[in-house]
């Protein structure tokens, strides 16, 4: 019995490694395979579903993470960015799913709190600040990158606490209402407050933004790497989103166990009874508004470093409901989940439309006739060129969220109920 | 000042029509919300697809060439027609395949898959028009019959259309009074409306009635997305979200639930826009314009579920103990 057991795990253990090695040898020989880099992330997946004990599933994913990653991006750049543009969503995605999930509260307006952030560094972190501030100190020095990522945190709690405070006391449907109405202004301000006073440059958006400081540079230069600009600040960023993702992690899990945490989950389930119960319901419901506006603040900063270039146009209603999306495909108050729906959203869409959109362009130029029977022939060069797979975004988030709420409202991984174990305490 | 004055008559109008076109695509959210309690928030698509509809139906009258023939009375009232037909049906499919598989389920089950199907209608109408015609920005023909103004007074005109769509909102509106109220069907919609446990204890067919519900207000809003179309001419398939957020907003403002509440909170969020977007300007010295006029609406929004979430004519829905 202990021996077959053994056995199996290392037929696991093996599989696990062949699987991850031949698709990296895959990606790295045909650096230019939307399927084989597919492949490579589905290893994720199958680390996360293996029958192992969970330090080695952490072994296995640092590896994928921190090593193999980085070394596949070298060979194509893209793919880091496929992989950063993932991270952010994953983080923005366990944001929201605080305050949808655990506690129940659908905010249609979470990228206002993103567009904050990115606009707190973009302003400050580019010649920008000249405009309306006296002097010229502006941009600040890299470094202050760090300062304002803390700093995004306090700006995102606050305005969560100041939306939340008039709205939370509404009732769940016109909540929702309420924060896109607040997501729609946010939009309108940053989109027209060039004049009187020119603060965010309007819908002509600001650039450069400062990117962080290299601090690391002399100790790579040390060990004797030399790294091109172009290569070393994706990888930077990579790590950083890695870093934050974990971070946000963290602190959802601990909040999750924590009692916060089961007074969410109480309100979620019944508001009425967690207010007999002696929940503190508007403070509860405050303090997931401001968690998660703070998350979304402090990746808002980190984008607007990343793009280098911010404009009103990242920050529209249908970035709300793409993150929303996310967070339902992959199953609402669910932290493997809000990862697995962000991962899967961000590559169909970064990576599969796209991919598609370029083969039917191909096929378009190809100039073949399709000969079908019955239906008569084809010419292929007639698919219309406004049909793009990759412009159909909306459609996409929209058939998740229907299909979801039909036939599977708790999501793919759903959050494993009563794991919350009585302390023993008498 | 004088320029203030010259242009009050003009804001005046603009500002009717507006709030006309509101209140009619506020009654299709009002009225599922007293039947139903729920959002239907991809009601700005079916007032989208009553404005394709009425395009289509225009350049397929122009490409046959039988636009400059036919008498503008019966295209309009073809056009108008079909609209509200096709977006009503579309509203009932809607209901069927989206809404109805969810009723009993939690309040945010049901919204979520609305905001889905709003995503979704939108690139689907896309998506047909991409298709069908290789653009999805299309602008409706000009019907010569309507570009004239009436001459009022010495110094007053207001423009042929704006005339037509206030004129179709108030049939409208006085039909769909009678219908509500005067009607069997209409009575048992406003049964269902109070109580739908009873209501169906009594014999009321209620998942029908749900579905005719639908298509009332389907059609209401098909009829204000041909003439949102006839009056601004450019449509596209994203061009019913910000009208439909405000549309909402009129139907909060009056009292959700509430039909005379949805017509007079349209009315007064559109006298209010197009004073803002007027106004704004001269008041502030140019430092503020019309490209505010979006947040008034949303801030009248956040503002009245605030103090007043009961509207300006109060709730007339029932309030449910669960």
């Amino acid at each position: 019995m202990k021996k077959g057991e053994r056995m199996k795990r290392w037929f696991v253990h093996i599989g696990l490694i062949g699987y991850i090695g031949l698709t990296c040898a895959l990606v790295f020989y045909f650096p230019q395979s939307v399927l084989a880099f597919l492949l490579f992330e589905a290893s994720l997946l199958l680390i996360y579903y293996a029958a192992l004990p969970r330090t080695t599933k952490l072994f296995f994913a640092a590896v994928a993470l921190v090593l193999l990653m980085p070394l596949l991006g070298i060979v194509n750049g893209y793919y880091l960015e496929v992989a950063i543009q993932v991270g952010i969503f994953v983080a923005l995605a366990l944001g929201l799913n605080i305050v949808v999930g655990f506690v129940g509260l659908l905010n249609l307006g979470f990228v206002a709190f993103y567009a904050i952030g990115a606009y707190l560094w973009a302003i400050f972190g580019s010649a920008h600040a000249n405009e309306f501030l006296p002097g010229a100190h502006f941009p600040l020095a890299p470094s202050w990158f760090f300062v304002f990522l803390f700093l995004s945190v306090l700006v995102g709690a606050l305005t969560g606490v100041l939306l939340g405070l008039p709205v939370l006391r509404l009732r769940g449907d016109y909540l929702a209402i309420v924060t896109l109405g607040f997501a729609e202004v946010v939009r309108a301000l940053v989109n027209n407050l060039d004049k009187p006073i020119n603060l965010t440059n309007g819908p002509k958006g600001i650039s450069p933004i400062r990117r962080p400081p290299l601090f690391f540079q002399p100790i790579l230069e040390l060990l004797g790497l030399k790294l091109d600009a172009a290569v070393l600040y994706p990888l930077y960023f990579y790590f950083l989103v890695l870093l934050m993702v974990l971070l946000v992690i963290l602190v959802a899990r601990r909040l999750e166990g924590s009692p916060v945490g089961r007074a969410w989950k109480a309100i979620r389930e019944d508001e009425i009874a967690a207010a007999v119960m002696g929940i503190p319901v508007v403070r509860m419901k405050l303090l997931a508004f401001a968690v998660g506006a703070s998350f979304a603040a402090a990746i808002g900063v980190l984008f607007a470093a990343k793009q280098v270039f911010i404009n009103p146009e990242s920050f529209t209603f249908m970035e709300s409901i793409g993150v929303l999306a996310m967070v339902i495909l992959g199953g609402m108050g669910s932290i493997p989940g809000a990862i697995l729906g962000a991962t899967a959203v961000t590559i169909l869409n970064l990576q599969l439309l796209k991919g598609l959109s370029l083969w039917l362009n191909t096929l378009r130029q190809s100039g073949i006739i399709l000969a079908l029977p019955l239906l008569g022939s084809f010419d292929l060069s007639q698919i219309p060129a406004q049909f793009e797979p990759a412009k159909y975004e909306r459609m996409v988030f929209g058939l998740i969220l229907i299909l979801m709420m039909i036939f599977r409202p708790q999501g793919i991984l759903p959050p494993r109920r009563s794991e919350v174990k009585s302390d023993g305490a008498a | 000042m004088d320029l203030a004055l010259s242009i009050f008559f003009q804001v005046l109008v603009d500002g009717i029509v507006l709030g006309f076109m509101y209140a009619l695509i506020a009654l299709g959210y009002t009225m599922v919300y007293g039947v139903l309690e729920f959002i239907n928030f991809a009601h700005s698509e079916i007032f989208v697809i009553g404005a394709f509809v009425g395009v289509e139906i225009l350049l397929g009258f122009e490409a046959s060439g039988s636009l400059a023939m036919l008498h503008p009375a019966f295209v309009l009232l073809v056009v108008l027609f079909a609209g509200m037909v096709i977006s009503g049906l579309a509203a009932m499919a809607l209901e069927r395949v989206a809404y109805r598989p969810l009723r009993g389920a939690p309040r945010l089950v049901p919204l979520i898959s609305a905001i889905g199907a709003s995503f979704f209608l939108q690139d689907f109408i896309r998506l047909v028009e991409s298709l069908w015609r290789n653009s999805f920005y299309l602008s409706y023909p000009t019907l010569p019959s309507l570009e004239k103004s009436l001459k009022i007074g010495s110094a007053v005109e207001v423009p042929i259309k704006s005339v037509l769509v206030i004129a179709t909102a108030l049939v409208m509106l006085l039909a769909l009074h009678l219908f509500v109220n005067r009607t069997r069907v209409g009575i048992a919609i406003r049964a269902v409306a109070q109580d739908p446990e009873t209501a169906s204890l009594m014999g009321i067919p209620v998942d029908r009635i749900i579905a005719l519900t639908f298509f009332v207000g389907g059609a209401m809003g098909g009829v204000a997305g041909v003439l949102f179309g006839l009056h601004y001419s450019l449509i596209n398939p994203y061009s019913g979200f910000v009208p439909g957020l405000k549309a909402f907003t009129a139907a909060v403002l009056g009292g959700i639930g509430n039909i005379p509440g949805a017509v007079l909170g349209g009315i007064v969020l559109g006298l209010v826009e197009a004073f803002a977007a007027s106004y704004l300007s001269i008041l502030t010295n140019g430092a503020f314009g019309a490209e505010y006029k979006d947040v008034f609406a949303f801030a009248i929004l956040i503002l009245i579920l605030i103090f007043r979430p009961k509207g300006l004519l109060g709730e007339k829905v029932r309030e449910e103990g669960v």
